[in-house]
């Protein structure tokens, strides 16, 4: 069994193609480029604003690559497929943005009840509904983490630049291989839009890893088995004579459904719960500046982090004591390093595209006598450093 | 007792025997549909190795998944067709077949399967429709006919049923053929056909569902519902030269289209290719 753009000829390619160096890119530019260096090989996707520019740029370098463009009737097509593909050994992304992340909801859930691999980028823009299409926004936080039905979880990356695009898909891709889970990859339409430098690697620079496969007929039998004990089944491939039956259903170890014991639904659940819970350190990720002695800590994600960063260097500058704490893997959110922070600071500040969602998260791990306060924009405009900075002042 | 009658029929080879028995009502077509594939597999002597069979939500779906024993992949309400487009691009060489029925592939689904017969990607299809939404209670569904009583028609039913087999073919699939469960040979004949056509492929059955559509309509016994199939089933070349009142309330069998255009993932390898010797990319 191969995992497709696994091929050491692959390496070779990607070298004679895209040769290292600066290049002034788009966030979606250097998105896609990502994740031709995390291998994927096989993409199926439907056009939206502020996204297409992922599609137009995987339809022309993922042939060159031996990989496959799809474009599908819709969303719901598109995921469908990429799940499809999955099965088959590909390294598989979509990329869609508002309403086409809520048409792939459902098919997002199937992809967390079997265990598939997959990375669904969903460029953020202004809503609810058709809102301001071309606009960027921040609004899909708990749509990521909530958007499916059912008890669930969910892994949601989010970086905070063109070059942090680029290496968080790779890391998106390798979360999802190693904990056999749809990875959601939060970006926004600011970013996707935004040309700056970035600096694409040698291959050699990045670290790729694969979703585990059975060892032998035994493992293979048990396609959604724990054999190694920590959460995450091997997985047998489509077209290897496994006789491997997956169903979206309450399944047995051994893919059987089985929807009436409620035994095989609790232990099933619970293991997909637990192996991202147990395996922290496969996803957790975030970035902090100046909290050492920070006694105003800010905290933000995505595109918002870059204005919220320089707000917190001229505070500094100021000689107000500020800090800035960046989530960039936001969901499941990292709530202890936010504990440990929240203790130790008087304020905290949460700017955001949107009327307040990750603040949410931020308030489940502070305490009561922590000044909390969301900065917040909606409209289609990114916050300033002068409008965070403004809020700093406030409260220092 | 179920045990030894399973036991001696020839093609449990090919069922996963720890998902026996169906969970398929009493007179219901999907085992005629389920032993037609079976045969026809076996007459090509297909290695089930070689096969991903894919369904979506309801009774149809639960013919061949799970109970033929390949690979299989049991989806959500309507997206087969989709799945199965990104299985067969990651195994072109493999025969991948989805087995559902109307309300699932050709109403909340019916997007995927114009487009997957016009992009004539190589998946064989093979729809059951029973007139019916049976799992669900008996609803009426986009097939049923002109005039019946469903759950959610008790009146009667004031919509048109969609014409599949013509719709599909309309959109391009290499192959179409429509029959009844009460022409079982002729079935598996075509089945054998669309499985070996490279191109799209829909073998439509129209198949009896006495508990959920028949007893509503004034026919409980499945045989009943076969006579009905029998009656008014008219032969493709017949049926052209029928007027389309003549053809009102009867089943158009046979081949509907049979035809060689250009298979979809034969071009994007195609592409890839030609793609690849351009800039100079081509492995040894």
């Amino acid at each position: 069994m191969i995992i497709r753009g696994d091929e050491p000829e692959q390496l070779e390619l990607l070298r004679k193609l895209y040769k290292p160096g600066n290049y002034f890119l788009q966030g979606n530019e250097a998105l896609s480029y990502g994740a031709l260096f995390a291998g994927c090989r096989f993409y199926a996707g439907y056009p939206i604003t502020p996204s297409s520019e992922i599609a137009e740029t995987m339809a022309r370098e993922l042939p060159k690559l031996g990989g496959y463009y799809l474009q599908m009737e819709d969303e719901i097509g598109s995921i469908a497929a990429m799940v499809g593909a999955s099965w088959t050994g590909f390294k598989v992304m979509t990329a869609t943005s508002g309403p086409g992340f809520s048409l792939m909801q459902e098919n997002l859930g199937y992809a967390v009840m079997t265990e598939t691999p997959l990375v669904l980028v969903d460029v953020q823009r202004s809503g609810p509904s058709t809102g301001q299409a071309t606009k960027g926004a921040q609004g899909d936080f708990f749509q990521a983490r909530w958007g499916t039905h059912g008890d669930h979880p969910m892994v949601a990356v989010s970086p905070i630049s063109g070059q942090d695009a680029f290496w968080e898909v790779i890391r998106a891709f390798n979360i999802a291989e190693r904990l056999r889970t749809p990875v959601v990859f939060l970006f926004d339409g600011v970013l996707a839009h935004t040309r700056e430098q970035v600096r694409i690697p040698d291959v050699s620079e990045v670290e790729i890893t694969y979703r585990k496969l059975p060892a032998n007929e035994e493992e293979a039998k048990l396609p959604f088995g724990d054999p190694h004990g920590d959460g995450v089944p091997p997985m047998p491939l489509f077209g290897h004579g496994y006789f491997t039956h997956v169903t979206g259903s309450t399944h047995k170890e051994n893919g059987l459904r089985d929807v009436y014991t409620p035994e095989v639904h609790d232990k099933l659940v619970r293991r997909i719960h637990r192996k991202i819970e147990k395996n922290r350190d496969v996803y957790e990720s975030y970035e902090e500046r100046f909290t050492d002695d920070a006694e105003i800590l800010v905290v933000s994600w995505g595109v918002t982090a870059r204005p919220a960063l320089g707000a917190v260097i001229r505070a500094r500058e100021e000689g107000i004591k500020a800090g800035l704490f960046v989530p960039k893997t936001v969901h499941p959110f990292p709530g202890e390093r936010m504990r440990q922070l929240g203790k130790r600071v008087r304020a905290v500040l949460v700017p955001e595209m949107n009327l307040g969602q990750m603040i949410l998260e931020v308030e489940r791990h502070v305490n009561d006598d922590v000044l909390l306060r969301g900065i917040n924009r909606i409209g289609g405009v990114p916050l300033t450093v002068e409008e965070i900075l403004r809020e700093i002042r406030g409260v220092a | 007792m179920a045990k030894e009658i399973y036991s001696t029929y020839p093609m449990v080879k090919y069922l996963r025997r720890e998902a026996l028995p169906t969970a398929l009502c009493p007179g219901c077509g999907g085992g005629t549909v389920l032993n037609a594939f079976a045969n026809a597999v076996d007459g090509l002597k297909l290695d089930p190795k070689d096969l991903v069979v894919v369904s979506g939500i309801g009774c149809s779906a639960w013919i061949a998944s799970p109970y033929f024993l390949a690979d299989t992949l049991h989806t959500t309400h309507g997206r087969a067709i989709a799945f199965a487009t990104g299985v067969k691009v990651g195994l072109p060489d493999k025969k991948v077949v989805v087995i559902s029925g109307d309300g699932d592939l050709a109403s909340i689904g019916g997007n995927h399967l114009i487009h997957a017969a016009r992009r004539n990607i190589d998946v064989t299809v093979i729809l059951v429709n029973n007139f019916i939404y049976g799992m669900t209670g008996g609803q009426v569904a986009p097939t049923t006919p002109f005039g019946a009583k469903t759950t959610t028609s008790p009146y009667r039913n004031i919509e048109h049923p969609l014409q599949i087999s013509e719709t599909v073919a309309a959109a391009g699939a290499s192959y179409v053929a429509r029959w009844t469960t009460a022409h079982v040979y002729q079935l598996i004949e075509s089945i054998k056909t669309a499985l070996q056509v490279k191109g799209f492929s829909l073998v439509e059955v129209i198949s009896q569902c006495p508990v959920q559509y028949g007893r509503r309509n004034r026919m409980k016994e499945p045989a009943e519902m076969l006579r009905w199939f029998l009656r008014n089933s008219v032969p493709v070349s017949k049926a052209r030269k029928m007027r389309p009142e003549e053809l009102e309330g009867k089943f158009v069998v046979g081949e509907i289209v049979r035809r060689e255009r250009p298979e979809f993932t034969e071009e994007l390898n195609k592409l890839v290719d030609e793609v690849q010797e351009h800039f100079g990319l081509k492995g040894e």
